[in-house]
C-alpha cells in the first residue's frame, strides 16, 4: 500500500480568490480523504442585528457576499416583508427580478472565468470576464454600484429604471446573448475542456440530494430544485423551469451554469417586456414580530435567512445559511478519487463563496 | 404575487429527535439547515427539511447544558451545521461523524452566541 | 542602473482576502481582466508571496487569519508595499463592531496605502497601486543605500574626467 501523505491546500492558493483550507490525504497523487477547515473570513455579522435596526441591516445583508449581494438583500427584505405582511408593489418585484438576474449573470460569468483559470484556459478566463463587464456596466448605470448595489430595501426598492434605459437594455440583450452563446459553446463543446471535466468529481443524484447540496451542484446531478419555481418576486408571473443535467460531474455543473446564463438573459428580456407601471415602494410602519425562513435561489444555490423579530427595532436573531456551506459535504464526497492536479477544478466546480459560508 | 410556500414547524422532544429525523429521511426530505436561536436562557434548535418546496421544521428546545445527539448518522452532511452549532453556541453535540472538536470556526471569543454569556456586550470596538 | 530598477514599472502583486465580503476581491481581479487590464503594464498577479512586491489585501483582521496575513507579509522579499483595499481593510468597515473582527489590516502589518470604498472601484485600486509604486521606489532607494548612489556618482565623475 502506498504511503499516505497530507498536503495542505490553502488558505492562500493561486486558484482561490478566497481562503479555504483543505487537508488533502493523498496516496501517491490520488486523493483519498479531505478535511475542510474554514473560519478565515468569519466576521460574526449575524450578531450585528443587535446593533443595527432591521431597516439598516439590509446593508449588512448585502455585504455578506459581494457577488450575490443583491440576492442576500432580496432574501432578507422578503423575509421581513413576510413577517410584517407588507405587499410590495409589482413594479418593485419586476425590478428586483431584473437586478437579481443581472447579478446571476455577472456571478456565473465570473465563475466561468475562474473555472477556466482553474483548468488552465487563460484566454477563456479573460473572455468571460470581458463579457461580465458589460453586465456590470448595466448594474452601475441602473444602481450606481458595480458589485454592491444597495437598491433593495424593506418595502420595495430605492431606485427606478427609466423606460429609455429599459429599452436600451432590451436592445443590448440580443448581441449580448450571441456573445454568451459563443462563449458557452467553448465550455460545452471544446474537446480539451470536455476531456478535462467529464467524469471528474462525480456525485450521484441520491448522494447530492441527501447531502443537502444546493444550486447547480444539486441540479448538475439531476435533481430539479430551483427556488425560482416557488415564484417569489416576479418569477411567478414569468414562469421558470429549472435547468438540469444528469451526469453529476464537473462538466455537468459547468453546463448547468452556462445554460442558466442563457435562461437569465431570457428572464430579463421577458421581465422588461412585462414590467408594469406603478409605485416603487410602500411605507413600512412598526417593527417585525414573528419569524420566517426566507428562501431565495442564488447563483450558488438556495440561501436561507431565518429571521426572528420580537416587536422591537432590532431583530432577535438572524441566521443565514448560505449555499456554499450546504455544498461543503458534497465537496468532501467529490474529492476522493481525484488526482491532486484536479483538486482546484473540483473545488471550483461547487462555486465556493467563502465569504457567504463563514459570514 | 408573493411566495406563499407552506412552512410547518413541529416541536420535537430531545429523545425523539433522531427517530423523527429518520422518518423524514425515509420520506424523501432533504436537509436544508440546522440553526440555533437563544431564547432567554435556553436554546431553540431548528432542523429544517424540504421536499418539493414543502418546508418542514423540527423544533427542539433544550437547556444550556443539554447534550444533543448528532443526526449525521442519517444525513451525512449535517456535520457542518452541528460543528457550527458547537463552535458558535457551545452546545455539546454527541456522535458527529466528522467532529472538529471546536476547530471548525475559530472565533476570537469562544462560543460568541452562548446563552450563558448573555447580557455582556459581545460586539467589540463599538 | 541597479538590477532592481525594473520594479519601478512592473511590480508583481499578491492578493489576499483577509475577511472581506468578496466585493473588493472581485474588483481586484477585475483590474487584471480585459477592461482595465493592468497586465499590459507588466503588473502580474502572482500566487506566490516570494515573488511579490505589492500585497493587495482586502477585509479586516480576525483571529484566524491574523497569523496567515503576518506569514504572507513576512515571506515577501524587501522592498515591499502593502495596499489595504476597501473600508474593511482600513478600519473594519461595516463589520467593525462584529465580535470576530479586530479592526483594519494595520493591526497586524504596516500599511502604506489605503484605498477607500465599499466596494473599492477598479480605477481606485489602480490608483492605489500606482501610488504604491512611488513608495516602492522610495523604499528601494533607501534600501540600496546611499553608498551605491555615491559610488554611481563617483563613476560618473571619473568618466567625466576621462574625456
Amino acid at each position: 500500500m502506498p504511503k499516505r501523505i497530507v498536503v495542505p491546500f490553502g488558505p492562500q492558493h493561486p486558484v482561490l480568490p478566497e481562503p479555504i483550507h483543505l487537508d488533502l490525504v493523498l496516496e501517491d497523487e490520488l486523493v483519498v480523504d479531505v478535511v475542510p477547515s474554514i473560519g478565515y473570513i468569519h466576521r460574526g455579522l449575524e450578531q450585528l442585528v443587535q446593533k443595527r435596526e432591521f431597516t439598516e441591516y439590509v446593508y449588512v445583508a448585502e455585504r455578506i457576499c459581494g457577488i450575490c449581494s443583491f440576492m442576500h438583500a432580496l432574501c432578507y427584505c422578503q423575509g421581513i416583508e413576510h413577517i410584517m405582511k407588507v405587499e410590495v408593489p409589482d413594479r418593485a418585484k419586476y425590478l428586483r427580478t431584473i437586478w437579481s438576474e443581472c447579478s446571476r449573470l455577472h456571478s456565473h460569468l465570473l465563475w466561468l472565468g475562474l473555472f477556466a483559470d482553474g483548468m488552465g484556459f487563460e484566454n477563456l478566463f479573460m473572455r468571460s470576464w470581458q463579457l461580465r463587464e458589460s453586465v456590470l456596466d448595466v448594474l452601475e448605470d441602473t444602481t450606481g454600484g458595480r458589485v454592491i448595489q444597495g437598491t433593495c430595501k424593506v418595502g420595495g426598492i430605492r431606485r427606478d429604471i427609466g423606460q429609455e434605459k429599459l429599452d436600451e437594455m432590451h436592445r443590448a440583450l440580443d448581441p449580448f446573448e450571441q456573445q454568451c452563446r459563443d462563449l458557452g459553446d467553448v465550455f460545452l463543446n471544446d474537446e480539451t475542456v470536455k476531456y478535462r471535466l467529464q467524469g471528474l468529481g462525480v456525485i450521484s443524484k441520491d448522494e447530492a440530494y441527501t447531502l443537502g447540496a444546493a444550486g447547480p451542484t444539486l441540479r448538475g446531478s439531476g435533481v430539479a430544485v430551483d427556488l425560482r419555481e416557488t415564484g417569489y418576486a416576479a418569477y411567478g408571473d414569468l414562469g421558470f423551469k429549472p435547468i438540469v443535467e444528469t451526469a453529476g460531474d464537473c462538466y455537468a455543473r459547468c453546463a448547468v451554469r452556462v445554460k442558466e446564463v442563457y435562461a437569465s438573459i431570457d428572464l430579463i428580456r421577458r421581465a422588461i417586456d412585462g414590467i408594469p407601471e406603478g409605485p416603487l415602494d410602500v411605507k413600512v410602519k412598526g417593527a417585525p414580530d414573528g419569524e420566517y425562513f426566507s428562501r431565495v435561489e442564488q447563483p450558488r444555490g438556495e440561501v436561507v435567512h431565518y429571521l426572528r423579530g420580537d416587536g422591537t427595532k432590532h431583530l432577535a436573531r438572524a441566521r443565514i445559511r448560505t449555499p456554499t456551506l450546504a455544498n461543503i459535504p458534497a465537496l468532501v464526497k467529490m474529492l476522493p478519487g481525484a488526482q491532486l492536479a484536479d483538486v482546484p477544478v473540483v473545488v471550483l466546480s461547487i462555486d465556493p463563496c467563502i465569504s457567504c459560508t463563514e459570514r | 404575487m408573493t411566495m406563499n410556500e407552506e412552512q410547518t414547524t413541529t416541536s420535537v422532544a430531545l429523545e425523539d429527535l433522531v427517530g423523527e429525523v429518520g422518518r423524514l429521511h425515509d420520506g424523501g426530505y432533504r436537509l436544508v439547515q440546522i440553526g440555533c436561536t437563544d431564547i432567554g436562557g435556553s436554546y431553540e434548535i431548528n432542523y429544517s427539511f424540504d421536499k418539493d418546496y414543502q418546508f418542514k421544521n423540527l423544533r427542539l428546545t433544550v437547556g444550556p447544558e443539554a447534550e444533543v445527539p448528532s443526526i449525521s448518522g442519517i444525513y451525512w452532511g449535517a456535520f457542518v451545521y452541528e460543528n457550527e452549532m458547537h463552535d458558535l453556541f457551545g452546545i455539546p453535540v454527541t456522535g458527529i461523524n466528522i467532529d472538529f472538536q471546536g476547530t471548525f470556526i475559530k472565533t476570537a471569543e469562544k462560543y460568541p452566541f452562548s446563552v450563558t454569556r448573555r447580557g455582556g456586550d459581545r460586539c467589540r470596538n463599538a | 542602473m541597479s538590477t532592481m530598477a525594473f520594479l519601478k514599472r512592473s511590480p508583481w502583486i499578491l492578493h489576499y482576502d483577509a475577511s472581506s465580503c468578496n466585493g473588493c476581491d472581485i474588483e481586484v481581479l477585475a483590474c487584471l481582466t480585459p477592461l482595465y487590464d493592468v497586465e499590459r503594464f507588466g503588473i502580474i498577479n502572482t500566487g506566490n508571496p516570494k515573488h511579490a512586491d505589492i500585497l493587495l489585501i482586502t477585509g479586516g483582521i480576525n483571529s484566524q487569519n491574523r497569523p496567515v496575513v503576518r506569514n504572507l507579509y513576512e515571506q515577501m522579499p524587501e522592498p515591499k508595499v502593502v495596499v489595504a483595499i476597501g473600508a474593511c481593510a482600513a478600519t473594519g468597515g461595516i463589520f467593525r463592531e462584529c465580535y470576530n473582527i479586530a479592526g483594519g489590516v494595520d493591526k497586524v502589518i504596516p500599511v502604506d496605502v489605503y484605498v477607500p470604498g465599499c466596494a473599492a472601484r477598479p480605477e481606485q485600486i489602480i490608483d492605489g497601486v500606482v501610488k504604491a509604486l512611488g513608495i516602492l521606489e522610495e523604499k528601494r532607494e533607501k534600501m540600496t543605500g546611499k553608498a551605491e548612489i555615491k559610488e554611481g556618482a563617483r563613476h560618473a565623475a571619473e568618466a567625466g574626467e576621462g574625456t
